[in-house]
């Protein structure tokens, strides 16, 4: 149960932490059957350039067992596809019909689940929905045709093994040549890494929420605030926060202090490392293949063109800085110069970071930023629009989101004065809403113990870039950027609403959706066939990636209009989102966020297309 | 004597069998107030209230007469919440509140046995909040103060002992066994029975609590307890945990014990029979182990502090202790 006892990990700790881990050793690892390949995993760590093996063709052998991995100076089993953490790259083209034979050498049973990918529902791989696991010792074989391009990845979705290292990407060439231009590219998967058993870690959460926060506001804090900004005011900072019983700072549940951070299976110290000939187009296949972290990400000095989201083209939008939520997938574009430029992926709670770099000749480096100061969570992520508020003049609801308002707390207008102004100044313009508030309804089930708060005004701007990333200087990717490239899949509108609520108890460390867990639930029923209108409330303080399996759930403006087709959509707290779902895919599919703890809280539905 | 004790476990094994009827349903407050009935000392209206539920005192349950009237203090926690209109946490569902499952359209879960996730698991923590050595006035002792807990997510099984050691002797050992059910976003029922040991005759009681926290994250366990021979008792207990630093945490407690009818056995009186305030300073060398040391003030009152300065003992006493704040 040794744990790094820094938070943050920085290059100083490099002495204390070693990084002989399963894949800065490369493809010494790789070729090996998993059993005999850690020792070869060990003697070869002394290089730091590292991805995983390609497998392309149509026919694929993955073998999930265990193997030693070595990420904190502390040895630890991992659960890896054949012998490497992440598992092997999967090259598949567009049209082929690929088979896939899944081993498992586990004690337990394993699954694969193709994120993303459509296909058959028998072939999707969650155990006791699209069919019954893979029983230790035993073959799945998956066989599907290929019918799309671009960027996803594969996991299992059995037990634990997310957490513990079974996933790896996929990527999917388009049968008539890629539209997107690039010499190079690489694959940068991020995730994250516990020495924790993650059934203790979920166990620790369920005696103590905030186990893994130590960024909870303390007493000195208070003083600070009672000092620069009066009695009153810290008063009021704290008042709604308080009588709720939240934390403004339950930014994420797991933090760096149980986790490593990890770039294409490399800690931080180890430092993947992409090379490349100055002046390349170079293409970077981000996909966030985290348990439970959000990352920010960012590569100082180089601009980063998106070109894809989740796997669709979507029009190049240039941003700074992406926050990639668990599972999502972004397809940036850069164009590096003579020199050596870092990745910086920190967590969204500020208490660690995965990093790379890119570098025109082996060995080189850039120098790596500091971890930004994690900021609160303001009264706009607990209570949306904040239509209350209405009495003041002049001020742009719709931009709410980019203000300060922690010092606004309980609505007390005397706490008014705290107020940071000068953020205000720099909101940008786009962040006027658009379909103004849309009224909420609560699942009656929403009263009782699963469910800490409700929002019955939920914001419904899609360009806030969340949490601690708001006026930070840099141009944030949001949503509101991305447009998929060609349209709706279906031209149809919605001929029917689904509303499903966010919904959970961080003190019970419970989450849900409408306020019950799965074992609670009944099947969301579509039709077959039918176009029909998803809405989704978050009615908590935390982002969920909502991630519905074999159908593209097509994100809308606020004001109606597609936006973005996606797998996973973040849905910040107290926000709104609606989408367009065709149902042409029968079967049962999994529905979830895809918070790895979130889900096997039971946050989580089973959709029926019938 | 032994008769009646059996048929208070009886009664608790009948409380501990009923409530599974409601607690499955929470959005079924009729049929959840139906099965309560039975409890006295509770009011079943308040149920479903956003916090604090409970615990004010029935006007025709008099066993506990002005006794868990001492509880509408803690009723502070109604409404604080309503911001104009709005209610964000707790509170009931309107009528027209939407069906969770609306959406099934009479669909069912397929042939294959579907997944089993974390809020179907059972787990368990055992928390030993204070295991200490107390000094006042040349002696010293040991006290414990512990809960354990096993079951799911809104209902489990609840273990609370509380006691004194002194020179090799339990003086006075409290030890609960409860089921606890989740009722609102931040409080459990606890319902079950109380046995007390140490000094004098041993005494059982049912028992009515609840547990949870209130606004400003005082965490309150409250319990009214209904013994033999008509006796009646209540404990209170409030904690506070005030973050120094992310490490180093000041905990104030407070705790009083009140009881309906004079004991002389056990040698308490009526009325508030004792009360004790402490602040404990511990530093979390990890969340699970911290040590600690710190200050209390304890007194006892009324017929209570009679019969202690008749044992020569003082009422009131300072005590320095020193202990360890471990869980698992």
């Amino acid at each position: 149960m040794k744990r790094i006892s820094q938070p943050h990990l920085i290059l100083p700790d490099l002495p204390r932490r070693r990084f002989i881990q399963g894949l800065a050793a490369g493809g010494v690892l790789l070729g090996l059957s998993p059993w005999v390949g850690a020792t070869a995993a060990r003697a070869a760590s002394a290089t730091a350039i590292g991805s995983a093996k390609v497998l392309t063709g149509t026919e694929f052998d993955l073998t999930i067992a265990e193997t030693p991995v070595n990420f904190t100076g502390t040895p630890r089993m991992a659960t890896t596809i054949n012998g490497s953490l992440p598992g092997p790259t999967l090259r598949f083209k567009e049209g082929d019909t690929v088979t896939l034979r899944v081993h498992n050498r586990l004690a337990e049973e394993t699954s694969i689940h193709w994120h993303g990918i459509l296909l058959p529902f028998q072939m999707d791989g969650v155990p006791g929905i699209s069919f019954k696991g893979i029983a230790p010792g035993e073959t799945f074989t998956y066989r599907f045709k290929v019918q799309q391009t671009g960027t996803y990845w594969y996991h299992s979705h059995s037990g634990m093994q997310e957490q513990t290292g079974v996933y790896g990407s996929i990527i999917i060439d388009p049968a008539g040549g890629d539209p997107i231009r690039a010499e190079r590219e690489y694959v940068v998967q991020l995730s994250d890494w516990t020495d924790e058993d993650p059934m203790r870690v979920f166990h620790k959460l369920k005696m103590q929420g905030d186990y893994y926060n130590f960024n909870q506001p303390t007493a000195v804090d208070f003083f600070r605030d009672v000092s620069s900004d009066g009695l009153k005011s810290a008063l009021a900072k704290r008042k709604m926060w308080n009588e709720m019983r939240m934390s403004p700072t339950d930014l994420a549940d797991i933090s760096g202090y149980t986790y490593t951070y990890l770039m294409n299976g490399t800690t931080p110290a180890g430092n993947w490392t992409g090379l490349f000939r100055p002046g390349e187009k170079l293409r970077l296949r981000f996909i966030n293949s985290g348990a439970m972290s959000f990352f920010d990400v960012r590569i100082p000095g180089l601009k980063m063109t998106v070109v894809q989201a989740d796997g669709q083209d979507v029009e190049p939008v240039t941003v700074d800085e992406i926050r990639i939520a668990v599972a999502e997938t972004y397809d940036v574009i850069v164009t590096p110069g003579d020199t050596a430029y870092t990745i910086f992926a920190q967590s969204m709670d500020r208490s660690g970071f995965a990093r790379g770099t890119l570098a025109p000749r082996a060995g080189m480096s850039a120098a790596v930023p500091a971890l930004d100061k994690p900021e609160p969570l303001t009264m706009g992520d607990m209570m949306g629009d904040m239509g209350g508020m209405s009495s003041m003049s002049g001020m742009d609801h719709g931009g709410m989101s980019g203000m300060n308002h922690g010092d606004m707390a309980g609505m007390d207008h005397s706490g008014m004065s705290g107020m940071d102004h000068g953020n205000m100044a720099g909101m940008h313009g786009g962040m006027a809403m658009g379909g103004g508030v849309k009224p909420v309804r609560h699942a009656k089930t929403e009263y009782g113990p699963s469910t800490d708060m409700r929002v019955d005004t939920p914001r419904t701007n899609l360009d806030d870039p969340g949490i601690g990333l708001r006026n930070n200087g840099r141009r944030v990717l949001t949503y509101a950027d991305l447009h998929t490239l060609n349209g709706p899949i279906d031209p149809r509108g919605a001929e029917r609403e689904i509303e499903l609520h966010l919904t959970g108890n961080m003190e019970r460390y419970t989450w849900s959706l409408d306020g019950l867990e799965f074992g609670k639930s009944t099947p969301v029923r579509f039709n077959y066939g039918e176009r029909l209108r998803v809405i989704l409330v978050n009615d908590t303080m935390m982002t969920h990636p909502m991630h519905m399996h074999g159908m593209w759930q097509e994100l809308e403006s606020p004001d109606g209009r597609f936006q973005v087709r996606k797998h996973t959509i973040g849905v910040q707290p107290a926000q709104r989102v609606s989408f367009l779902v065709t149902a042409d895919t029968l079967g049962r599919w999994a529905w979830h966020c895809h918070l790895f703890l979130h889900m096997h809280a039971g946050m989580f539905r089973e959709v029926v297309v019938v | 004597m032994p008769s009646k004790r059996v048929s208070l476990v009886t009664a608790a094994m009948l409380l501990i069998g009923l409530p599974p009827v409601w607690a499955q349903d929470p959005a079924a407050p009729t049929t959840a107030t139906g099965e309560m009935e039975a409890m006295p000392g509770m009011d079943h209206s308040q149920m479903n209230h956003d916090a604090m539920p409970g615990m004010e005192q029935s006007k025709d349950a008099d066993v506990a007469a002005g006794k868990t009237g001492d509880m509408g203090a803690m009723n502070h926690d109604a409404g604080t919440m309503e911001h104009g209109d709005m209610s964000m946490q707790g509170g009931a569902a309107p009528a027209d509140a939407r069906d969770p499952h609306a959406y099934a359209g009479g669909e069912d879960f397929g042939p294959i046995p579907r997944p089993r996730m974390g809020d179907e698991e059972k787990f368990g923590m055992l928390m030993i909040d204070r295991l200490e050595a107390v000094r006042s006035d040349g002696n010293t002792s040991t006290a414990y103060d512990l809960q354990a807990w096993y079951g799911r997510d809104y209902d489990r099984a609840v273990l609370k002992a509380e006691g004194d050691i002194d020179a090799g002797q339990f003086q006075d050992a409290h030890t609960d066994l409860l089921w606890g059910h989740a009722l609102a976003t931040y409080w459990d029922t606890q319902l079950g029975m109380r046995y007390d040991s140490g000094a004098g005759p041993d005494r059982s009681w049912l028992a009515f609590g609840i547990q949870g926290l209130a606004p400003y994250w005082f965490e309150v366990d409250a319990t009214a307890y209904v013994g033999e021979s008509g006796r009646t008792a209540v404990q209170l207990e409030a904690e506070y945990e005030l973050l120094l630093t992310q490490k180093l945490i000041l905990q104030p407690r407070v705790e009083a014990n009140v009881y309906g009818k004079r004991d002389a056995e056990r040698e308490t009186g009526s009325g508030l029979s004792d009360m004790s305030a402490g602040l404990r300073l511990r530093y979390e060398i990890r969340r699970e182990l911290a040590p600690y040391v710190g200050i209390e003030w304890a007194g006892k009152y009324g017929a209570t502090a009679d019969y202690a300065r008749t044992a020569g003992e003082d009422t009131k006493e300072a005590r320095v202790v020193a202990g360890l704040r471990v869980w698992y």
